[in-house]
């Protein structure tokens, strides 16, 4: 965990309500339940309230929640749902933070998503070596005295998060992602619901409060709270509860943040934005589509002017390279050589050509890839090639002088076995 | 209805076969490995299609039936 300070400042956007949602729970049972009342029984209205509150997938991708839950639940026969806090960004720590402060809202969330696709198998994921995060989660498990759900550990790595990598580790295999989709054929051959345990720890909220309630903080196309991480050329990094549609610039002023020079949003699978575009940007997705970008799973990194850029560029596609499973083409080679031709910007003599090969070559692996590991790679490189054109160009014309500073953390991924 | 290629990106190892003989649809990579055009095969050419995909030495290439067009990776 990069980040493990807790801060989440009172926001609101409609007065009387109140913040923190998620991060003011337990983390004890008697504490989760005086604060929450016991776990409701799941009650034929939920997914219609989970629908009307609007939930969104907490992972990165958006997806609605009550959307993938009809899937699985319609897809006939046993089923199975996984809450997914393995958590591989290596910036994020907001699933940590959460599954340590609060993980009956998760436990409550997962129970209640299985009642709704009608699972007999619930399974919570947390990434291996993490003793606070897992002692978190086992007393809270034993706290329950419930048998119900299982804890399943994840190998370090970026890829055991994707959700067809994490269906494979449960299925006893090495992490690598097959085609099959969880939601047609998952954990034991079963249709499968995988959520982000934040998502989950939502439809815990909504199941007791309600829609109307859940709406009371956000936008109406973001309803709600969302958790961020906020990293990089701060103060105060940490991990932050924040309504939906609050101002980019309020929240980074809250974490300390140096005068940026440019912003990472949705982590190492987001996308850069430079500080002319950040007094614009506000947190949900309509404003920030605008701008071509999304919060993701809700990493903010900041990045001051005396760091050189092309450095932490080439830290970071070398990283994606790393992670890759190896098995589809384009991902395997065409990620090597993004990352060799980024390093070879940042070292001495580099080519004029570069920065074209870079983005001819974004443009060649974008979407070609079995999973969307390969994806993400591009946005981070398209979009930094653009934001730090004039640095590249120093680059290239012979001089940068600022700090090759390994901001962005890039821990080597387990090897696969 | 209409046909689309698409290519199994973990199975395809990248032999080209399937470019020499459907170069309209098909083109390789920097490293070798096939950029499927994903729109609709026209009727003249579906025998080619079917060519390729029944001498593609891993089965990794398919022809699908869609309504809309998928983007040219199997998934
Ligand atoms: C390379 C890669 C890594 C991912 N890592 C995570 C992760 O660590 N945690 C997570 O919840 N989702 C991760 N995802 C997204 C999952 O595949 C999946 O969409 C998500 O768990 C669904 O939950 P949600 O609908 O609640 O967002 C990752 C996706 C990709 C492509
Ligand atoms: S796209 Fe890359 S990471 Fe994803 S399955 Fe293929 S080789 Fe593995
Ligand atoms: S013939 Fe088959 S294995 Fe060879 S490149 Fe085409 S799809 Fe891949």
């Amino acid at each position: 965990m990069t980040a493990t300070a807790t801060r989440a400042p009172v926001i609101t956007t409609t007065p009387g309500a109140t913040l923190p949602r998620l991060l003011a729970d337990g983390p004890d049972l008697r504490a989760h339940v005086a604060r929450h009342g016991p776990l409701p029984p799941t009650s034929s209205g939920l997914l219609m309230s989970l629908e009307q509150a609007g939930l969104k997938g907490r992972g990165g991708a958006a997806f609605c929640t009550a959307r993938k839950v009809t899937s699985v639940a319609t897809a006939g026969g046993e089923t199975v749902v996984v809450a997914n806090g393995s958590e591989g960004e290596p910036l994020s720590a907001k699933d940590k933070v959460l599954l340590t402060k609060a993980p009956h809202l998760v436990l409550d969330g997962l129970a209640l998503a299985a009642d709704l696709v009608g699972a007999d198998r619930r399974i919570l994921c947390i990434e291996r070596g993490n003793p606070v995060v897992e002692g978190a989660v086992r007393r809270a498990l034993s706290e329950r005295g419930e048998s119900g759900a299982e804890l399943f550990t994840t190998p370090r790595r970026y890829l055991s998060g994707q959700e067809n990598a994490l269906v494979d580790l449960i299925n006893g295999g090495r992490g690598k992602p097959a085609l099959d989709r969880p939601f047609v054929r998952g954990v034991d051959g079963r249709p499968t619901l995988v959520d982000n345990v934040e998502t989950l720890a939502h439809l815990a909220l909504i199941a007791r409060y309600g829609p109307r309630w859940y709406r009371e903080v956000g936008t109406a196309e973001d309803p709600g709270t969302t958790l961020v991480t906020v990293a990089g050329s701060v103060s105060r990094p940490g991990v932050f509860e924040v309504a939906h549609g609050w101002h980019l610039e309020e929240l980074l002023a809250h974490a300390g943040s140096c005068k940026p020079r440019a912003v990472l949003l949705g982590g190492y699978y987001g996308r850069w934005a430079g500080a002319g575009k950040l007094s614009e940007l506000r947190l949900d997705s309509a404003s920030l589509r605008r701008e071509g970008l999304s919060l993701g799973c809700g990493v903010i990194a900041v990045l001051d002017d005396a760091t050189c850029a092309v450095a932490e560029m080439a830290r970071v596609a070398t990283w994606f390279a790393a992670n890759s499973a190896g098995q589809c083409g384009a991902c395997t080679w065409g990620l090597r050589d993004l990352a060799h031709t980024t390093s070879a910007l940042g070292a001495d003599g580099p080519d004029s050509q570069s920065p074209g090969r870079l983005m001819r070559w974004a443009n060649m692996i974008d979407g070609r890839g079995a999973c969307r590991l390969p994806d993400g790679a591009v946005a981070f490189l398209r979009t930094a090639l653009e934001v730090f054109a004039d640095e590249v160009q120093e680059h290239l014309e012979g001089g940068c002088s600022r700090a090759r500073r390994h901001l962005l953390p890039t821990p080597a991924p387990e090897p696969w076995v | 209805m209409s046909s689309h290629l698409t290519v199994d990106p973990i199975v395809c190892d990248g032999h080209g076969i399937c470019a020499e003989l459907l170069p309209e649809h098909i083109t390789l990579d920097d490293w070798g490995f096939p950029i499927i055009n994903p729109a609709a095969i026209p009727g003249h050419r579906l025998a080619d299609a079917r060519r390729a995909v029944k001498h593609c030495p891993v089965l990794a290439l398919r022809l699908r039936q869609a309504t809309s067009p998928p983007d040219g990776v199997a998934k």
